[in-house]
């Protein structure tokens, strides 16, 4: 009893953690505004230009949009990520995070979690984008929201453990790129088949595909869990 | 070419070595007796290899002479998987152990894999073309993975260079490490995984396809590639454990100085 108890109290600790760092994040970006004043128009753009690379063509733009879609959000996801390492490059808060006494995995997960649901906000608008710009149909909207759901938290852990890593760094930006775009890899060929079937464009079982956007956030997340607290001291 | 300028050049090289030399205490060399005759044999190993491989081996019936190619990707390919899988247990221990040595076996170990990782994508669109018909396939997941593996492992040679302290440069390296040991399994059980999306044929030695002299000359450029690997890592490994040796000088040299200064 006395072991259920002490990991209960644990778990709710964690939780707690991580919703204080998320929170944090947020309140930030909120405050910033930088979400829709730069990463909405830029997401928008690259949207317009995809629709002005295919030479405006409908049926093209159609069967290209579930590729488009999941690309736009690895594109966001970058810059995403960018913006939650700079708002702690600034009079040694990072050093106020190590000395703040919460757990570096529930730092983690609340960095992680705040990313996520910026990309989720983006994902929600580029979708409408893509029906508006693109004309695309959505044939089950529940597969597309599971697949923006997977897919950010993908993005979002593997891109908040990228972060960590260059965290500090003079080249932080470039680097972050050089390693977030080939890991993210999977996400992308997951979405992409995911957000077909979702479109109705590939006859593929979307559902899968959603299985292993999650079991690369699962991976990524453990991964991230284990080492961040290393990364934050050593930054 | 000018004699002075290439007097000048031996003579600064020189001073150099004396240099280093006297840091360490000792000469600043990476061979011994056995690297030395390792590398010799693995040089004759690579004669007997290239004669057989492209003299005595017999065309193929369907691939033609493309199918001499393997003997340079098959052995780079596993060698690549094995360096990496260095720098992934190396990145593991460091961030267990927090010891150089098996950072600095890392570093070597992703060196070694990224050259490695080239010469196996390179000579793989060089049979591509005469076999497929085109350099490079996108429906062929294990290449594309590959490369994906190789410009991860590209990123973690970009994060040693970022710059810091000895402990900050192996703990960022050691998670891309890590983060790229992921992909291993999934490039080389891709062609199970993804049985319907690749043109890769099954493994070359379990499909008892080859004939017997294409066979041992296979068998023998592994055995010649395993060595040359063993012998590149262990002297990347002696110049990065040098490189270390040299900068802790550097900064002992430095604080006493500063000391020094600072008691005047």
């Amino acid at each position: 009893m006395t072991i259920w108890r002490t990991l209960w109290r644990d778990l709710k600790l964690f939780v707690d953690d991580a919703a204080l760092a998320a929170s944090k994040d947020l309140r930030i970006e909120w405050r910033a505004r930088t979400t829709l004043a730069q990463m909405l128009p830029f997401a928008a753009l690259v949207l317009v230009l995809f629709g002005f690379a295919f030479d405006a063509n409908r049926p093209t733009l159609e069967l290209a949009t579930p590729g488009l879609l999941a690309m736009t959000m690895l594109f966001v996801a970058v810059v995403a990520v960018q913006r939650s390492i700079a708002v702690e490059s600034f009079d040694g808060a990072r050093r106020m995070l190590v000395l703040s006494g919460m757990a570096p995995a529930a730092v983690f997960a609340g960095k992680a979690a705040a990313v996520a649901v910026q990309l989720l906000i983006i994902m929600g608008l580029l979708t409408v984008g893509v029906v508006v710009l693109y004309d695309a149909a959505v044939e089950s909207i529940l597969l597309v929201v599971a697949t923006g759901v997977a897919a950010a938290l993908g993005l979002a852990t593997a891109g908040s453990l990228l972060g960590a890593v260059v965290a500090g760094a003079k080249t932080q930006q470039a680097v972050l790129s050089v390693l977030l775009l080939p890991v993210s890899a999977p996400v992308l060929v997951a979405a992409s088949r995911a957000f077909g079937d979702g479109f109705g464009t590939v006859a593929v079982n979307g559902w899968s595909w959603v299985g292993l956007l999650l079991a690369f956030a699962a991976v990524n997340a453990a991964l991230g869990a284990a080492v961040y607290g290393a990364l934050l001291e050593d930054a | 070419m000018n004699p002075q300028s290439s007097s000048t050049t031996t003579s600064t090289e020189e001073a150099a070595a004396a240099q280093i030399t006297g840091y360490l205490g000792g000469p600043a060399r990476t061979r011994t007796r056995f690297t030395f005759w390792l590398g010799t044999l693995t040089l004759v190993g690579f004669a007997a290899v290239a004669a057989l491989g492209l003299l005595a081996v017999p065309a193929d019936d369907v691939q033609g002479d493309a199918v001499r190619i393997i003997f340079v990707h098959v052995p780079s390919a596993l060698g690549a998987y094995a360096a990496f899988g260095v720098t992934a247990i190396g990145s593991l221990m460091w961030l267990w152990r927090r010891s150089l040595w098996w950072d600095t076996a890392a570093h070597a170990g992703a060196e070694v894999g990224v050259l490695l990782c080239g010469l196996t994508l390179v000579t793989g669109m060089l049979w591509g073309r005469p076999t497929w018909g085109t350099y490079w396939e996108w429906g062929d997941v294990r290449l594309v993975t590959t490369l994906i593996l190789f410009l991860v492992m590209v990123g973690y040679l970009s994060v040693r260079s970022l710059g810091g302290d000895s402990a900050s440069v192996a703990t960022r390296a050691a998670v891309v490490g890590l983060v790229g040991a992921i992909n291993i399994p999934i490039v080389n059980r891709s062609v199970t995984w993804w049985a319907n999306r690749t043109l890769h044929q099954e493994s070359s030695l379990t499909d008892g396809k080859l004939e017997d002299l294409t066979l041992f000359t296979l068998v023998l450029a592994f055995v010649v590639g395993a060595m040359a690997i063993y012998w590149m890592l262990i002297h990347r490994f002696r110049i990065g454990w040098l490189q270390r040796q040299i900068s802790d000088r550097d900064l002992s040299e430095a604080l006493r100085t500063r000391q020094a200064e600072a008691q005047q």
